[in-house]
């Protein structure tokens, strides 16, 4: 009836699990009761569940990569501590539950906090900066975010019920084989990515669209800002990479399901198979995730140096190189595993000319900065740290990309450092800028700028205090991934990488004290124009937040940087006749989302249990929920005229005050 | 959005799958044509695999030419991918798609080809002895 | 037309420089487009399979050769099965433009049968090896056949759902612009299906049958 499902499941003689689920499910338990005590349900329901806005979807992805940003930080922080104190000592982490944790902690930081992150901005800002109303596909849009959810859901349920997997984030085979990992740890790893990896595709092919098919009047693609071109190489990317994935994972999961042979020892299998292939995904993954971040640092140093970004047109071109070339260089992933000197050095060049593209966008970005007015607001900090931090792991990266110096560098700490430097230094501070950048877009006020530096200081010094002596331990000869370790020499090193984990930590609380700071004196720090950091680019036309429909009209589009232009000539526009206003049509909320994840999350579960009966079950809910959803017969609602006058004259009316202030009309 | 429709349906584009204006007669006559060359490019491929009229080595070569003619007429016929302008964003999308079908699939047999000489599977190995 | 074709040839890379952006697409090329970068995503999935294949194909475990299970007539009348239904699913799409109902639930039961018979053939065959103990699980080759083949008869039985989902949709709902959509899509979807075909064919059958 439950398959493999049993008491023996939940971990009562483990006491760290235990006790963090119990917390988790307290916490998820409190907050919802005191959403239904407080009667916010109904507003939750219609408002955010069922939303299909593009704003409030990635608002909900940004919110769910913070959370499992906590989640996968304390991963981090139990793994500092067990290195720190397992000198010549089984530290406090039994073998297997450390196993667990570093693979959980890469899945949930690439999988659920980096990509969650990315996808939101680019759901959030992307169709205000392209001047149009909602992204390609709405309803999809709210699928994607869901199935996203029912992957977090199930790596975290993996906490309290069975077990995660032993075998690192990318779980190589023979190990994730049957033979050596029979428990659900794997199923669960395969099957949470198999979910949330059609949701990444569903947001990739839904950006793609949108990017080349809905742009407003005169905005050509060499008109676009430079966030909409990384938006549309990442989730080409997205759209190329991910069934890849799909693909790789489905042959370990017939492997360990069916007893095929794909990966296995036996019967002719072939083990470095999967590591070519999940490579193949791994690879674009890397940049998937760096690309919207190196188009926020466009947007931020262009709009706090008050200058157009410096050579926007090359800067189109590295991106568009590093698109394609990142497809062409994912051996030096396996450069030790035996594939000849031609096939390592061409692999190893690709990997080398790949840092080209990325050596434009520095330069462009320094002379951008170069003879402008820069401010030194938080977005423009985190810019800055990421161009110092980032140059680093870049450079350590080209380092790698040599195959004799990775035979002696691959799988040690220097690694580990490597690639904390470019996905910290590069990702994650690229997705707190554009959280500071663009907060005040989504909900109309500013955050606490006093705090925001605080976080930026205290997470730029501790990642350099946690991680470059990683870098050292790596070449003092430490391997990645050791629960114990007997060399004194590494001690103090990993001493020190403790000490900058705490620096972290208080860095992520500044940010949490500065959310709760802003929110307290919202009226203080509120957006009334809509445009905070005196921008370029069109999300700022609109009011903070936006209306529901964006914008009254389509903006017409004369050049680069288009808002720039029309605040030149913001005078005679204030002061030009009304336009007729018309209806808009916007499409309706829609549970499918919602409902599809439900039994998405359904026949993961049974899936990984293998209760069977459930798994048909959740299919045929799933299937009955998209043909309901596309029996429906009013897909779209009005909002009329009036409704929008209304709405965007109370906009133009703060804009008239700004500017008879500031020009002194 | 469906504001926009009415308004810019003048526009320079085509979705791909749709066909420019045509009469009845020669939509029905485009899919017949695809139809012949497909059935015609077929029996040629099954042809040449069973034969020992034609060059033994020259098969393989025949029989992926012949594919990936085949998906030619696909294209063209059925899918009415073509390379008129209003079709240039289809077809980028296509050749991006086609690009990476490549270096995946390229890209696999060679490097394990080279894994599989360097490091041959333990059945090989225990062969060899 | 007329007019689209002199914008465009004022500027037909979409330069940009030459003429202005006229503003979001309308609604069927955005629906179409959004589902022709699915598909091409779907063909990558397929690329991982056909590159396993490439690389287990003579990884038999004393198991079966292709050439010793291959039926290539059945294969032949399988493609002869699919390329019938897509020239049926092609007249299905110009009936919907049409708006005739009858010639409509005509082609896309010709290609709903037509889809099924495949699926039938396949099934015997996979049935027909698996009874003779050459499952999946015999050797890597079996394997990596079993999938490719599989994955895209998986795809097939999805396609014959869409199929009937769009019939009964389109019984219950007439020929409203949604549904055209979905139509335009449903031809795309199975066409690519023949185009992934044509590559099964020739690689596994034809190639792994010679090998």
């Amino acid at each position: 009836m439950l398959g493999k499902l049993d008491w023996s499941a939940i971990p009562f003689g483990q006491p760290i699990p235990l006790v963090a689920g119990a917390v988790v499910l307290v916490a998820i338990l409190a907050v919802l009761a005191w959403v239904v005590i407080r009667g916010h349900l109904p507003y939750l329901w219609s408002e955010w569940i069922t939303s299909v806005d593009h704003k409030r979807i990635g608002v909900m992805y940004i919110l769910l990569a913070s959370v499992m940003l906590l989640r996968g930080g304390s991963d981090a922080i139990m793994m500092r501590i067990q290195q720190a104190i397992a000198y010549q000592s089984a530290g406090y982490l039994p073998p297997e539950h450390y196993n667990q944790i570093f693979s959980a902690h890469g899945t949930i930081m690439i999988f659920f906090v980096a990509m969650p992150f990315v996808i939101g901005l680019m759901n959030l800002v992307v169709p205000l900066q392209l001047g149009v109303r909602d992204v390609a596909f709405p309803t999809l849009n709210s699928v994607g975010f869901w199935l996203t959810a029912t992957g977090a859901l199930l790596v975290n349920l993996s906490l309290v019920i069975g077990e995660f997997a032993r075998t690192g984030w990318l779980a190589f085979p023979p190990l994730s084989g049957l033979t050596y990992s029979p428990g659900v740890g794997v199923d669960y790893y395969a099957w949470a990515l198999q979910i949330s990896g059609v949701g990444t595709l569903v947001a990739g092919i839904n950006l793609v669209t949108t990017v080349l098919k809905l742009r407003t009047k005169g905005m050509s693609y060499l008109r676009m800002p430079m966030f909409c071109w990384t938006t549309l190489a990442s989730n080409l990317l997205i759209v190329a990479a991910f069934p890849i994935l799909t693909a790789t994972l489905a042959m370990l999961l017939l492997d360990r399901y069916l007893g095929f042979h794909f990966f296995t020892n036996e019967a002719g299998g072939n083990v470095m198979m999967f590591m070519n292939l999940i490579w193949a995904w791994g690879h674009p993954e890397v940049y998937i995730l760096v690309l919207p971040a190196f188009g926020i640092y466009s947007e931020v140093v262009s709009t706090f140096s008050g200058k157009p970004l410096f050579g926007y047109r090359s800067m189109v071109l590295a991106t568009m190189a590093i698109c394609v070339v990142s497809f062409m260089v994912w051996l030096h992933h396996f450069f030790t595993m035996g594939a000849g000197p031609d096939v390592n050095a061409i692999f190893g060049i690709a990997s080398m000319i790949i840092a080209i593209p990325t050596g434009v966008k520095i330069y462009n970005w320094l002379f951008t900065m170069y003879g402008g007015r820069i401010r030194f607001a938080t977005p423009m900090l985190w810019s800055i740290g990421f161009m110092v931090t980032f140059i680093i792991g870049g450079l350590t990266g080209v380092l790698l990309a040599v195959p004799p110096a990775d035979f002696q560098l691959h799988n040690s700490m220097f690694l580990v450092a490597h690639f904390h430097n470019v996905i910290i230094g590069g990702v994650l501070f690229g997705a707190f800028a554009g959280f500071e950048y663009w907060f005040p877009k989504a909900f109309g006020f500013r955050l606490s700028e006093r705090w925001g530096k605080v976080a930026f200081w205290f997470t730029f010094t501790g990642f350099f205090v946690t991680f470059m002596p990683l870098y050292i331990v790596g070449m003092l000869g430490m391997t990645r991934r050791m629960q114990h370790y007997d060399v004194a020499a590494w001690r103090p090193w990993m001493i020190v990488a403790a000490f900058g984990m705490l620096l972290l930590c208080i860095g992520v609380i500044s940010q949490i004290v500065q959310l709760v700071v802003s929110i307290r004196n919202r009226e203080a720090l509120r957006d009334r124009t809509g445009d905070p950091w005196d921008g370029r680019s069109l999300e700022w036309a609109t009011s903070s937040p936006p209306p529901v429909f964006n914008f009254a009209f389509y903006p017409d589009v004369r050049g680069e940087d288009a808002y720039w232009a029309m605040k030149q000539h913001a005078k005679e526009q204030l002061e030009r006749r009304e336009p007729e206003y018309r209806d808009i049509e916007m499409p309706r909320n829609s549970p499918t989302g919602f409902i599809c994840a439900f039994f998405a999350t359904v026949m993961g579960f049974s899936l990984i249990w293998h209760i069977w009966w459930l798994v048909i079950v959740g299919g045929l809910g799933a299937f009955t929920t998209f043909v309901v959803f596309a029996w429906r017969d009013h897909d779209e609602y009005v909002i009329p005229a009036a409704e929008v006058a209304k709405i965007d004259r109370a906009n133009i009316e703060e804009r008239r005050n700004l500017v008879s202030m500031a020009g002194g009309v | 959005m469906s504001e926009s429709s009415g308004h810019f349906d003048e526009r320079a584009d085509i979705a791909p799958g749709a066909e420019e204006e045509h009469s009845l007669r020669a939509r029905v006559l485009g899919y017949v044509v695809g139809l012949v060359l497909a059935l015609l490019l077929t029996a040629t491929s099954f042809f040449i695999a069973g034969t020992d009229l034609v060059w033994q080595p020259s098969i393989p070569v025949a029989i992926v030419v012949l594919a990936i003619a085949q998906m030619g007429v696909h294209l063209v016929f059925f899918l009415h991918i073509t390379t008129g302008p209003d079709n240039t964003n289809n077809v980028l999308a296509l050749a991006f798609g086609l690009l990476i079908v490549f270096l995946v699939v390229g890209g696999s047999i060679w490097i394990m080809g080279h894994l599989n000489q360097n490091m041959p599977p333990m059945e090989q190995i225990m062969k060899m002895q | 037309m007329a007019m689209t074709a002199t914008v465009e040839h004022a500027d037909p890379h979409h330069l940009g420089r030459a003429v202005e952006h006229a503003g979001p697409a309308p609604k069927h090329i955005v629906t179409a487009y959004g589902f022709w970068i699915f598909l091409l995503s779907d063909i990558v999935m397929f690329s991982c399979f056909f590159a396993a294949y490439a690389v287990l194909v003579h990884q038999v475990a004393d198991g079966p050769k292709g050439a010793e299970i291959f039926d290539l007539r059945n294969v032949a009348v399988e493609t002869i099965c699919l390329l019938l239904s897509s020239f049926a699913c092609g007249m299905a799409s110009i009936a919907a433009d049409l708006r005739n109902r009858l010639w409509f639930y005509l082609s896309m039961t010709v290609t709903c049968v037509l889809g099924l018979a495949f699926l039938a053939m396949e099934f015997r065959e996979f049935a027909d090896l698996v009874s003779r103990g050459y499952g999946p699980s015999r050797s890597a080759f079996l394997t990596a056949f079993f999938s490719l083949v599989g994955c895209h008869g998986l795809h097939v039985s999805a396609g014959v759902l869409w199929l009937l989902t769009m019939m009964a949709q389109v019984f219950a709902k007439g020929f409203r612009a949604d549904i055209m959509r979905r139509m335009t899509c449903f031809a795309l979807f199975w066409h690519a299906l023949d185009i992934i075909w044509v590559a099964v064919f020739s690689v596994v059958y034809l190639l792994g049958g010679a090998a």
